[in-house]
């Protein structure tokens, strides 16, 4: 029985997955080469230096591969609360016991050995969250069982957080994925993403002015209007209000032309007062048909208007100086290339010296020379950036794109909701990683530390990613006994 | 309904696969953007990584012309910080074995750290903190240095001389200005090059190639050793040494002749155009200029009323005096006015207008050599009246007067000669426009008289006056005089290789020439006579509107086979057969004969002690 099983794992395994890992891990180390090369000793196989450890770590997560596959897919699902509950526990420890290693408690040093719980803390997560939403008669659109997926998201995110590891604590949101996937309604993605979107659009053009017109405000309200009305058609599949609010938004803007061509007119009122008016009288119409749905796009535009007014506030008062500096720097507002934006553009320097074809292996002039600060950590994509060039990099890229949509695929043909979630959770997690990461590598998002799956040297991250991984692959090798 | 809803959120697996591809899309065109569209980054990367360090050249050295050292390069040293590496440690004790207050130590410490005053600040990459300490102040310094955790020691060369003589020929280095970096590339902020003199001239000679070593520089600003070994390295290529035509032991002796007095001596091989003296005084130590008291000095000099930054040979302009009769008799020979036999007679002054202006008692009438021998002011005066106001000869005073010039031009005067340094004058000859200006188009002869002899609006260098010398001594011809005789591997420019023939026939020479001769032997010049060499001379007293007479000379030796030419100007000197002849007898008989005869000692002792100065330079 016990032999038979262990060959079924081993045939019904994805192995195109484990292709990818493989080629994806072994990339990495050859980066964590290049990016750790010292012109005074240039031994890579040395345990002491970064790519000796880094192989060392390897090693042992083969052993922790095996040691996955062996055990029975069962146990994920019977173990799933403890393992969540002890994580926590060490999470907690950890904020006591861990020493200040580079502004963050975070770190739990155990001899030579140093490890980052929060890493080991996503597959719990993940395992708890599939536990919770598999159970019977589990029903997300419930606000009582909605509250404690929520509970189970946020409770080691809260945790990271007061470690000091805000990057860390951020990856947490990918769950929202998972839960949108499950049934959570588009529109909390939705505003999410547009709270996103009008944060970083007020941000980027506060200091633009056209006439008495704040640009960025103008901009938003614009967007504001245009999600409205067409939630107005998606939403309430209402074209008479639809046509009735758009002949009351022409009105308005005629009126607001004709009235700027008297007087200087700041347009951002016009446009929310507009909305205003279309949100009186869909609330009406809410209330009149005793339809939700109206009632709820009125409040995403009054709850967009109130977020518009209320983003400055939250940014000066709220996040910390050195975070609105990072953000500030990233959208491009402050140029500062010694301090805060020094690690980006060393870092797009770096990537944009690769060329076409990139330096060749080891003859990376600026991650060789130390230009990048963590270019063997959070930075490593740079060292692939400038030594593979434009093709390196983007082989990286379509490397890591089909290796979530394979795991997009193997999430979907779970038959059990345990196995989905869980499946979701991995990709999303992955994702997460990949935006933010390469995002900030190159420039576009802010500058928050998450290492590059598989790429980014350390064992916490190595052994957090494999450990999350394979539990998935485990799960899908015998998804056919589970239901 | 519960299908519906199931089909709807597996539906949702192509929106979250969709934001995965988008996402990736947007990375792709970034780094699209990044690598190939912008090739800023590029550059940017390799001014990071690349630290070009300059190898400096070795300056060529400059020798006299019987090969005498005369400057050459000597050590010093910088010394450096680096201020990541500063420990505390005993700043008193430092700052006395450098020489320095506290005060100045704490000053140069912000300034180094002043990232406006000093753009590329690093504390992990060495800034100079001071400049060319000498071998001394380094050798106790470097005893100490281990007390001085984060200084060290660069070594740099600085100009030193053998000889405290001719610091204007020779000329200093300095740091570059900003008129040099704009017009060659070559230099870059900090780099020295010739400031003055020779240095200066033959700047493109002496400071070599500068090389350069390629280093890679990791993010700290330290060395992290050679790219790719040293491949694109380039050795520098060291100066060019050169031989100057001077020679110094006789540039020694003019200068201390010439103490306590203000003028210029020059003096020109005349078969080959090389300047073998050229003093002008007063004149300073070429070592006061070097190292960290050069720009205190500087402004020293400046300030001296005695301007002895101000080269008196080829910058200071004055009449010429009487030295100017051999050109104006040369150009009368050439057009006919006169011939070696024509006479005009002389009473005490030039009778035409009256006695003026005045001569001196000697026979009349008289030939062209005894006027020469004489200095006969009327014999030039009626010379130049019989040229320009004779129509039958010009139609117009006017083409007269060009044809004049133009003879004066050809011989080396109204424009610059060319010499082998820089700042050279020009000195004025008029023409016939300048006069029509002055005199409404109506003037004579009698207007401009004095042009005759060499007053008025006549200006000439002493090396002009010098080279009227040299080619009465080739007898029709000279080359650029120069003071480079060869640079090492290369050859002179032809400029000062060619002849340059005047627009005087060579035969009218040795009539002049023998003019000069009688001038020594029974003339003006007598006190320029020396034993057993024959020794031709003219005399001039330049007119000076702002104090007593400069005493001029101009002559060459021998007579035969000449060997010299001279010029000698003395601010103030009075007559010219007062100083400047019997100092240019002592000139010429150190170089003829390589020493002064004991019947001379007592004119060398009596001129070396002459004080003739002008008062208002104390003013």
């Amino acid at each position: 029985m016990y032999t038979n099983k262990k060959q079924n794992t081993w045939k019904t395994i994805d192995w195109v997955t484990i292709l990818l890992y493989v080629v994806m891990v072994a990339a990495g180390w050859f980066s964590i080469c290049g990016a750790s090369y010292d012109f005074d000793y240039a031994g890579l196989f040395d345990p002491s230096g970064r790519p000796g450890s880094q192989l060392i770590w390897i090693g042992l997560s083969v052993i922790l591969i095996f040691i996955i596959m062996m055990l029975d897919s069962d146990v994920y699902d019977i173990f799933a609360y403890l393992i969540y509950f002890l994580i926590i526990l060490l999470l907690i420890a950890t904020i006591f016991l861990a020493p200040e290693i580079k502004g963050s408690r975070s770190w739990l040093v155990i001899g030579p050995v140093r490890l980052q719980p929060a890493e080991f803390a996503k597959f719990a997560t993940a395992l708890a969250l599939a536990k919770f939403m598999s159970s019977h008669g589990f029903k997300l659109t419930m606000p009582k069982n909605f509250g404690i997926a929520l509970a189970i998201i946020f409770t080691p995110m809260l945790l990271i957080l007061l470690q000091k590891e805000t990057g860390s604590a951020l990856v947490y949101l990918a769950f929202f994925l998972v839960l949108y996937r499950e049934g959570m309604s588009g529109y909390i993605l939705l505003a999410g993403v547009c709270a996103v979107i009008f944060f970083v659009t007020v941000m980027k053009f506060s200091e633009d002015i056209v006439g008495i017109t704040p640009l960025g405000e103008l901009i938003v309200s614009c967007m504001i209007l245009a999600i409205t009305l067409c939630l107005i058609y998606f939403a309430c599949k209402d074209t008479k209000r639809l046509k009735i609010s758009s002949i009351i938004t022409t009105v308005i803007l005629l009126g607001g032309y004709i009235t700027s061509l008297f007087t200087p007119v700041n347009y951002a009122w016009i446009i929310i007062g507009c909305i205003s008016i279309i949100s009186c009288y869909l609330i009406g119409t809410s209330i009149y048909k005793r339809l939700w749905s109206y009632g709820l796009v009125a409040l995403f535009a009054f709850g967009s208007i109130a977020f518009l007014y209320s983003s400055d506030y939250v940014f000066d008062e709220i996040l910390e100086p050195h975070q609105q500096v990072r953000i500030k720097v990233s959208l491009g507002l402050e140029d500062d290339p010694t301090g805060a934006g020094y690690n980006v553009n060393q870092s797009k320097i770096a990537i944009g010296s690769g060329g076409l074809t990139g330096k060749g292996f080891l003859n990376g002039t600026q991650t060789k020379l130390k230009y990048v600060p963590e270019q063997d950590t959070d930075f490593i994509f740079c060292t692939v950036g400038e030594e593979q060039g434009f093709i390196g990099a983007t082989a990286v890229l379509l490397l890591f794109m089909v290796f979530i949509l394979r795991l997009i695929i193997l999430a979907e043909r779970q038959h059990s909701t345990f196995g989905r979630v869980y499946g979701y959770s991995v990709a999303s997690i992955f994702f997460f990683h990949l935006a933010i990461n390469i995002g900030m590598v190159i420039g576009l998002t802010p500058v928050i530390g998450i290492p590059l799956p598989f790429f980014s040297y350390g064992g916490s991250s190595l052994w957090g990613f494999t450990i999350l991984l394979f539990i998935f692959l485990r799960l899908d090798a015998s998804r056919k006994q589970r239901h | 309904m519960e299908n519906k809803t199931k089909d709807i959120l597996d539906n949702r697996r192509f929106f979250i696969a969709g934001a995965v591809i988008l996402v990736v899309v947007i990375f792709i065109i970034q780094l699209f953007s990044l690598q190939i569209t912008n090739s800023d980054y590029k550059s940017w990367a390799d001014s990071n990584a690349f630290l070009n360090r300059t190898l400096y050249p070795s300056r060529g050295m400059i020798y006299d012309r019987e090969g005498r050292l005369l400057v050459y390069n000597e050590p010093a040293y910088d010394v450096m910080i680096i201020m990541r590496e500063v420990q505390p440690f005993d700043t008193l004790d430092f700052c006395q074995t450098v020489g320095i207050t506290k005060d100045i130590f704490d000053k140069r410490i912000e300034e180094i750290k002043d990232r406006r005053l000093n753009p590329g600040y690093s504390s992990y990459v060495p800034q100079r903190f001071m400049k060319q300490l000498s071998a001394k102040e380094y050798g106790v310094l470097q005893e100490k240095l281990y007390k001085f955790p984060g200084f060290y020691i660069q070594n740099r060369t600085i100009r030193n001389y053998e000889y405290s003589n001719a610091p204007l020929l020779l000329g200093n280095i300095g740091e570059v200005d900003k008129r040099d970096l704009e017009d060659d590339p070559y230099y870059v902020q900090g780099d020295d090059s010739g400031r003055s003199g020779v240095e200066r001239s033959y700047e493109k000679e002496l400071r070599g190639e500068k090389g350069v070593e390629i280093l890679l520089r990791d993010a700290h600003g330290r060395v992290k050793g050679k790219y790719e070994e040293g491949a694109h390295d380039i050795a520098p290529v060291s100066g060019k040494n050169l031989t100057l035509s001077i020679d110094m032991e006789l540039q020694a002796y003019g200068e201390m002749l010439m103490q306590n007095k203000i003028g210029s001596i020059v003096m020109i091989e005349p078969e080959t155009g090389e300047v073998l003296c050229m003093v002008s005084a007063p004149t300073f130590d070429p070592k006061i200029l070097v190292g960290r008291q050069r720009g205190s000095n500087h402004s020293e000099l400046e300030k001296d009323p005695r301007k002895p930054l101000y080269d008196r040979s080829i910058m200071a302009t004055y009449p010429p005096g009487s030295t100017f009769k051999p050109a104006q008799g040369l150009v009368f020979l050439q057009e006919g006015v006169i011939t070696p036999n024509t006479r005009y007679s002389c009473a005490y002054g030039y009778t035409f207008r009256g006695g003026k202006p005045a001569c001196h008692g000697h026979e009349s009438p008289l030939g062209l050599i005894p006027a020469l021998a004489t200095s006969c002011n009327s014999y030039f005066c009626w010379g130049l009246h019989d040229m320009l106001d004779d129509r039958k000869r010009f139609a117009t005073i006017q083409e007269g007067f060009e044809v004049w010039k133009n003879h004066i031009v050809s011989m080396g005067y109204g424009y610059q000669l060319g010499i082998d340094l820089p700042g050279e004058k020009r000195g004025y000859i008029p023409n016939s426009k300048v006069y029509d200006n002055t005199y409404n188009g109506r003037w004579t002869s009698s207007t401009i008289i004095s042009i005759a002899i060499g007053q008025g609006e006549i200006t000439t260098t002493p090396l002009q006056i010098c080279n009227l010398g040299a080619t009465i001594a080739n007898r029709g011809h000279f080359i650029t005089p120069h003071v480079v005789k060869e640079i090492e591997n290369s050859s002179l420019d032809p400029l000062y290789t060619d002849k340059r023939y005047p627009t005087i026939n060579k035969a009218y020479y040795e009539d002049i020439a023998e003019g000069m001769m009688h001038a020594v032997l029974s003339g003006t010049c007598r006190g320029a006579a020396l034993p057993g060499i024959q020794v031709c001379g003219k005399t001039g007293t330049a007119e000076n509107p702002h104090g007593k007479d400069h005493s001029v000379f101009m002559g060459f030796a021998p007579y035969d086979n000449p060997k010299v030419a001279i010029s000698v100007l003395i601010e103030n000197g009075g007559f010219g057969a007062t100083y400047a002849v019997p100092l240019a007898k002592l000139m010429m008989e150190k170089y003829l004969n390589g020493e002064i005869s004991e019947e001379s000692k007592y004119t060398e002792e009596y001129l070396k002690n002459a004080v003739i100065q002008p008062s208002h330079v104390y003013k």
